[in-house]
């Protein structure tokens, strides 16, 4: 069996593929939804220096990714355990040794990745227009611009995806979510001050 | 030399792995071997099932490792078909 497909096996037998996918989505959601907060915030400010906005979106993203890996971690470990403790007492027998032991020691650790990883990579995609800005290449538009497409296209993407999931109109879906990205840029534009 | 052709378990599982991944593991221990499995009862967190393994020579030991191995506990041995030959060496 190939890695994934243990992987797959592993969240299927502890029932929390879906566990998974939710994370996913709600944390991606929250690193795309950070990352434009903070850039739409350095857009309305005085101009700063990039390398000062990269360090502080870097650093925003590092700790939404530790915070994803540590805070999922700690509460799936406890939900895995009580769980076996549930299987157990109905099986009657000690399973640590079987494949939903080894299932409820290894499922919360792909949970915390899964929920750790999303929203640290869909911040550092948020953030290549800056990094690439910074090192020297010649962007048509601002990188700040650039930067905020990247996360309502994200945040677009990430829609389709729950829709194809829920199997409704994915354009519909998309739109949805990315409506709650330009609700969220207009109020930082109408309460920070400019 | 005595060889276990035949033999019918009496098995308590959790629900997952499904019938289907369960009978697959059992069979992949030998070579040779051919299991039919048979949901009797399913309650909330467990399923009662009859196992059936036929093969050549069926390593009850490997199969029992295989059940435990997929959190499933081997309640009896309800049938038994066992053949005497001669080993050609």
């Amino acid at each position: 069996m190939s890695l994934l497909n243990q992987a797959r096996f592993l969240l299927r037998i502890t029932g929390t593929h879906d566990i998974v996918r939710r994370y996913f989505v709600v944390n991606g959601f929250d690193g795309a939804l950070t990352m434009l907060g903070l850039i739409i915030g350095f857009h309305v400010s005085a101009h700063a220096d990039l390398s000062i906005i990269i360090n502080v979106c870097l650093g925003a993203a590092i700790a939404l990714g530790m915070s994803g890996v540590s805070s999922a971690y700690v509460s799936e470990v406890a939900e895995r355990k009580r769980a076996l403790r549930k299987l157990e007492e109905a099986m009657i027998s000690d399973l640590n040794k079987s494949t939903h032991g080894k299932a409820a020691r290894l499922a919360p650790l792909l949970i915390a990745l899964v929920n750790g990883l999303a929203p640290l990579i869909i911040s550092l995609l948020i953030l290549t227009p800056l990094w690439l800005s910074n090192t020297g290449v010649t962007l048509p538009v601002s990188p700040l611009y650039v930067a905020i497409m990247i996360a309502l296209l994200l945040i677009f993407l990430l829609g389709v995806f729950l829709g194809r999931i829920a199997d409704i109109s994915w354009l519909r879906s998309g739109i949805q979510t990315l409506l709650v990205a330009l609700v969220t840029a207009a109020l930082i534009y109408l309460f920070t001050v400019q | 030399m005595v060889y276990v052709k035949r033999i019918v378990l009496d098995v308590l599982k959790p629900h997952q792995p499904n019938a289907l991944e369960f009978s697959q593991a059992i069979a992949e221990v030998g070579v040779d071997y051919r299991v039919r499995l048979t949901v009797l009862e399913v309650d909330e967190n467990t399923e009662t099932l009859r196992v059936e393994v036929e093969g050549g020579a069926i390593d009850f030991e490997a199969i029992q490792s295989a059940i435990s191995g997929m959190g499933g506990s081997l309640h009896s041995i309800d049938e038994v078909e066992v053949q005497s030959e001669t080993d050609v060496d």
